[in-house]
Formats: structure tokens, sequence, C-alpha cells
């Protein structure tokens, strides 16, 4: 029962040693060698190792290097040698992309300068686009503000409140001489920024909640009601969930109370989510030692600071890497509110790619959407690593 | 003389005791695990708790505290019934620091976090308060210098003696250990012991569930032996151990020397 004395001390052995020297013991006992053999380790040992065990492992890697090699020389030559960057302006004013039409083996990126403003900002009107670009960088501000430790205190949420109204006001406008702006109007980015940020940040602390009561034993109805939220949210597919937040919930509701469309689309983003997401945090809770909380106990702690002292500081970190992977799945699940009409990235490049001058470059339009979507996501993979590694750094478990 | 069962019933009142256990039952689910349990610890008492092992020892010094709850009987700590009432069980928690097997330090907190951690959140005490406490204590315990690692870095031994410094910081009047010592490596154990020690001649009322007989010889003014959920026999440690009256305890007693 010694766990943390006996645990800790294993040789490290080579990983491709055994590979190499089939027959050689790991323990020279006539003598310690001073070096590995040669080709165990750097480069060629590790191509040896993976790549070139045997003639089989050998042919496979050759033929799938041929595709390989193959797929990326067409990409380059299609993304960038044989690429139309900019195209002509036709008498009547508009761009001809003839050209591009011409050679159908390169892309056109031409559509992207065209184009990206409307993907970004949807309808938003073009000379007020700096309102909704600077709430995108303001989005971004408080994500790098969040993400940083020393910032995790109480004044946080103060500034995600201010920031959030600040946002609002910038995009509604109506003030300062900044003409006022319907939220039908909106679109591009900002919707799905707005989607994503608000549907985790509620949809975090509710599923934090959820996990808590579903795990709670002196409180039965709380934990029924629970487990009927999470099972009948994660019942559904989410886009059956957002049809009915659409059209089925206005049909309940009284004249004239009636929520806006997109309102109604960021609940049932944030139930759904909630729902996900609580399962995730109930199953850091359960990899607690019991331990930890009869500690907590003993020493007279209040359920709530239990809770949040000791229970969800430890379940969370144990928890980040499929949190994180719940968080980027529902990043990119925003785009399904395509299907309800809501103007969000997808749905601006999807109004793009209808404009009857650009017909046939849809390739180009999703790969800048991909782009976009990536570059969040990639962030938040970065970012979650990067914190286990900080939680980890001063604890040798 | 040791006595049996039958004579260590309390007399005295509630008041002028630190723990008393009267006819103490508890189940889980058809298993009987306390059998009246009675006992009575006095103010500045030291017990020592011996028994086979699922003879219900954890089980009774958790119902101390309350981290277990009985069903039938009474138990009274410092003239406080423990009852559903959570204002008791609070009094109590403040007044009863325990020491696990496992150590159970909290390992996202340092050495300092751990031992402030509930006199700031419980005690309401201010944070210099608390550490300059904290640090006294972790001197008691001989490791003032781990204060800023975290659990995780340090050994066993080192760990527990944590252990014993976060539950004295919420100045308990009673402490419960519950084999303090047995997850540890025979090198680290009289470290941990000494500690105990140390804290017996300063006089805390302490109730240890423990099989170091040279501790409990040193210490103990009493010892108490359970088998299968029962009280059979207490007494002084020097009576127990050289005069055993029951069959039950004569063979725990050949059963652990041959062990040690
Ligand atoms: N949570 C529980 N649920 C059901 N049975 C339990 C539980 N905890 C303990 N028991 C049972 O109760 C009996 C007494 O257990 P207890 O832990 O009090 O024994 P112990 O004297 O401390 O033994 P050890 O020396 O092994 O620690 C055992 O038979 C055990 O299996
Ligand atoms: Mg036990």
């Amino acid at each position: 029962m010694n766990q943390n004395t006996t645990i800790a001390k294993v040789h490290p052995v080579p990983a491709t040693a055994g590979a190499t020297a089939p027959g050689s013991a790991p323990f020279n006992q006539s003598g310690s060698r001073a070096h590995p053999p040669i080709a165990s380790t750097g480069v060629i040992g590790w191509l040896r190792g993976n790549l070139f065990r045997g003639w089989f492992s050998s042919a496979v890697t050759l033929a799938l290097g041929y595709f390989v090699v193959k797929w990326v020389v067409g990409l380059v030559y299609w993304a960038l040698i044989r690429a139309h960057w900019t195209v002509p302006i036709s008498a009547n004013g508009q761009p001809d992309p003839s050209v591009c039409r011409a050679a159908t083996d390169g892309a056109c990126w031409a559509i992207i300068g065209e184009k990206y403003r409307f993907v970004l900002f949807g309808l938003y009107p073009y000379a007020e686009q700096w309102r909704p670009a600077i709430c995108v960088a303001l989005f971004i501000a408080l994500y790098c503000i969040s993400a940083s430790r020393r910032f995790w205190r109480k004044e946080l949420l103060v500034v995600w409140i201010a920031t959030l109204a600040l946002i609002g006001a910038l995009m509604w406008g109506g003030f300062a001489g900044m003409t006022f702006v319907s939220q039908d109007a909106w679109g591009g980015l900002p919707i799905t920024l707005m989607l994503a940020t608000f549907g985790l940040a509620f949809a975090f602390p509710l599923s934090v909640l959820v996990a808590l009561g579903r795990r709670s034993t002196n409180l039965p109805a709380v934990k029924l009601l629970c487990v009927l939220y999470v099972e009948l949210i994660r019942g559904v597919p989410l886009v059956s969930l957002l049809f009915m937040a659409s059209v089925m919930f206005p049909l309940f509701m009284p004249v004239g109370l009636n929520p806006d469309k997109l309102l109604r689309a960021q609940v049932a983003f944030i139930l759904f989510a909630g729902a996900y997401l609580a399962e995730v945090v109930r199953g850091g809770l359960q990899t607690l030692p019991k331990g930890q909380f009869e500690a907590a106990d003993a020493l007279g702690l209040s359920y709530w600071r239990k809770t949040s002292l000791i229970v969800l500081p430890q379940a969370l970190r144990l928890v980040i890497p499929p949190l994180v992977n719940t968080f980027i799945g529902f990043f990119k699940d925003t785009s399904l509110v395509l299907i309800i009409g809501i103007f969000d990235l997808l749905t601006a490049g999807k109004a793009a790619m209808a404009d009857p001058i650009w017909n046939g470059f849809s390739t180009e339009i999703y790969l800048m959407l991909a782009a976009v979507y990536f570059m969040f996501c990639f962030a938040m993979s970065r970012y979650s690593s990067g914190l286990e590694r900080e939680f980890n750094r001063n604890r040798n478990r | 003389m040791s006595q049996t069962a039958e004579m260590t019933r309390p007399t005295t009142s509630n008041e002028s005791n630190a723990i008393v256990l009267d006819r103490v039952n508890k189940w889980y689910g058809t298993l009987h695990v306390l059998r009246d349990v009675s006992m009575t610890v006095g103010h500045k008492e030291r017990v020592v708790v011996c028994g086979p092992s699922g003879s219900g020892k954890s089980t009774m010094i958790r119902c101390i505290n309350r981290l277990e709850s009985h069903q039938e009987g009474r138990i009274f700590v410092d003239g406080t019934e423990l009852t559903d009432d959570l204002r008791a069980l609070d009094t109590i928690r403040r007044e009863v620091g325990m020491v696990f097997q496992s150590f159970n330090l909290f390992p996202h907190l340092t050495i300092l976090e751990n031992c402030t951690l509930a006199p700031i959140w419980v005690r309401k005490m201010p944070k210099a308060e608390a550490e300059a406490l904290a640090m006294s204590y972790l001197e008691r315990v001989k490791i003032p210098e781990q204060a800023k690692k975290y659990p995780g870095q340090l050994s066993g031994g080192q760990q527990q003696r944590v252990a014993i410094a976060r539950a004295l910081c919420m100045k308990p009047k009673i402490m419960l250990f519950d084999e303090p010592t047995s997850a540890l490596d025979p090198e680290m154990i009289k470290e941990v012991l000494d500690t105990m020690i140390g804290l017996a001649e300063d006089g805390m009322t302490m109730v240890c569930v423990t099989h170091e007989m040279g501790f409990a010889r040193r210490v103990a003014d009493r010892v108490v032996f359970m088998d299968r959920g029962e009280i059979v026999e207490s007494g002084t440690p020097t009576s127990m151990f050289e005069d055993p009256q029951t069959d039950r305890l004569k063979l725990f007693l050949s059963q652990i020397l041959r062990g040690h």
C-alpha cells in the first residue's frame, strides 16, 4: 500500500532497443555500454523502427508515401502555382471570373478577396462593418484574458459582463453617431462567436450543477430532475432541438411575448451542451477518491466549500481533455443553426457561394470557412494541453 | 487487571467526558458492524483501539465525528449529542480532528494551503494569521521547509505528519487516528509515532486505532480491544498485554506478536 514511495522509479529502456537487437538483454552484465546501439536512436533509428521494419512494412510505407507525395504536389499546384489571385473588372463594374473558369486546374482566390467581408460579417451594412470587426477582436481579447490563470478571480466576471455589454452596444448601435442595426442584419463570425461564447459560458456552470445534482444522495428529487434532463436532452439530436426552438416553441407562447429566434436557438444550444458537459464533469467527480470527501468533511468544510475548494478543482483538472474536446465539438456545432436560417459563419459562406457571378467556386469559400474554424479550435486545443502541463508540473502523481 | 466489556458502560455525566458512546449499534445493510458499543473517553485521556481486521474499529472511530452515522444508541462529543442536526455536526467537526490511514491530503494544494484551508474557511481566520499558525504546526511536526511543496512531492511519513499538522490547525480538542502508520514503510513509522507521542505528552485527548504495541504501552491510558463489532476487553496497556482475560484477545495478541 505504499502508493507514493514505490511506484516512481522505473528504469528507462529505449523503446527501439528491442526492435533492433531482439536477442540482447536490456542490462548488459559483462560491463555497461556507454552508448546505445547507433541505429536505435535519432532519425534513422526512428525510421527503421517505425516505417521500414521488414519488407511488408517497407512496401506499405512506400505505397502510402507515393500517394501522399502525389496528393501534396497536386495541392500545391492547384493552390499556389495555377491559382488566380485577382480577376479583371468587367464593363458593368462587376468582377469577371472568366479567367478562373478557363483554367479549371487552379484555385480562384479572387473570390475570397471579393467575398471575405460578406462571409465574416454577413448582411451587416458594409460601411459599418468595422463594428462587428471590433466585436470579433473583443471576443478574442476576452478569450485571451480568460485563458491566463493570473486573471482567474472574481473581477473576471465583471470584465466578461462589461465586454459582452460593449459588444451588444456596438452591434446594435443607435447612439454616438452609430446607426441602429437590427438583429436581423447581424451575421457571420460575430454570430458564431456569440452562439459559442454564450452557449459554453452558460452551459458549463449549468453542467457542473447538473453533475453535482446527479450525484446528490440526500436530495432525490434534484437527482431525478438532473437524470431526466441529461437523458432527455442527450436522447435527441441537436438539429431537432433547434427545430423545436425555432418552430414549435413559438406555438406555445402568447402572441407578442416571443423571444427572437437567435435567443431561442441560443437557449436550445445551452441546454444541449449542458447535458453533454454534465456527463463529462460527472466522470471527473467519480474519479475522485472517497478519502478527499472525507478529509474535507472531517475538517468541517460545508458542502459548497468542499465542492468549490476540494472537489471541483481536482475533478475538472482531470477532465480537461474530454472537456475541451466537447468545447471544440460544440464550437463547430454552432454551424447547425444554418438549418433554421440563422446567419452564422457557415450560413454566410453558403450565401456567398450562391452569388451567380461566382457560381462554381465554392471550394475556395469552404476552405476559408475551414481555416477560420480551425484557427479557433486549434487555439483551444493548444491551450488545453498547455493548461494540463501547467497543472501537472508540480505534482508527480 | 483488565476488565471485560460489561464494566465500561458510562457512569459519569456526559459533560465531564470528551467522548461518550452509549450502546451504539450500526448496520451496513444486514451486516451488524457495531454491537452495543459503549465507551467513555475522559478529557486528556489517550485510548488505543485494536482488534482484528473487520472488527469495526474504523467504523467506530468514524462514528465519533459522524463520517458514518449510527442507527441505535447515543454518542456525545464534548457534551454535544451527535444527531442529524447540522449545527451540532458543525460544532463537533471543529472540535474533532482526524488523521487517516491514507493521509488524504489535497493534492492540488500546497502543504501550507492544505493546512490553512480549514482555518480560513471554517474558522474565518485572516489569511496571514492562518499561515503563521500553520507554519508553527509544520515546525512542530518538523517539516516547515516543505511548506511550498505539493503533497505528491513528499514521502509517506512526511505526508502523514502534514496531515497531523493540518488537523491540529483547527485547534481540535480531540484527535482521532485511524491506523496512521499502517500505510507507511517501517523507517517512516517512527517519525509519525514520535509526532503523536509529542502530541500525547502535551495533553491532547486521543483515540487511536493502531497495532503499534510499543506506542500503546508508551502513551495509552487505556487499550480497547474490539472483535466482531464488540468491545471485548479494555484496560491499561500493561494489564491488557500481560494479563489478557479473554481467549479472543489472547489469540489476537499471539497473532500480532508473530506478525511483528
Ligand atoms: N461502507 C461500507 N459498506 C458496507 N460494509 C462496510 C463498509 N465499511 C465497512 N464495512 C464492513 O464493516 C465491517 C467493519 O469494518 P471496519 O472498516 O470498521 O473494520 P476495521 O476494524 O477498521 O478493519 P481494518 O483493520 O481492516 O481496517 C467489515 O466487515 C467491513 O467489511
Ligand atoms: Mg480500519
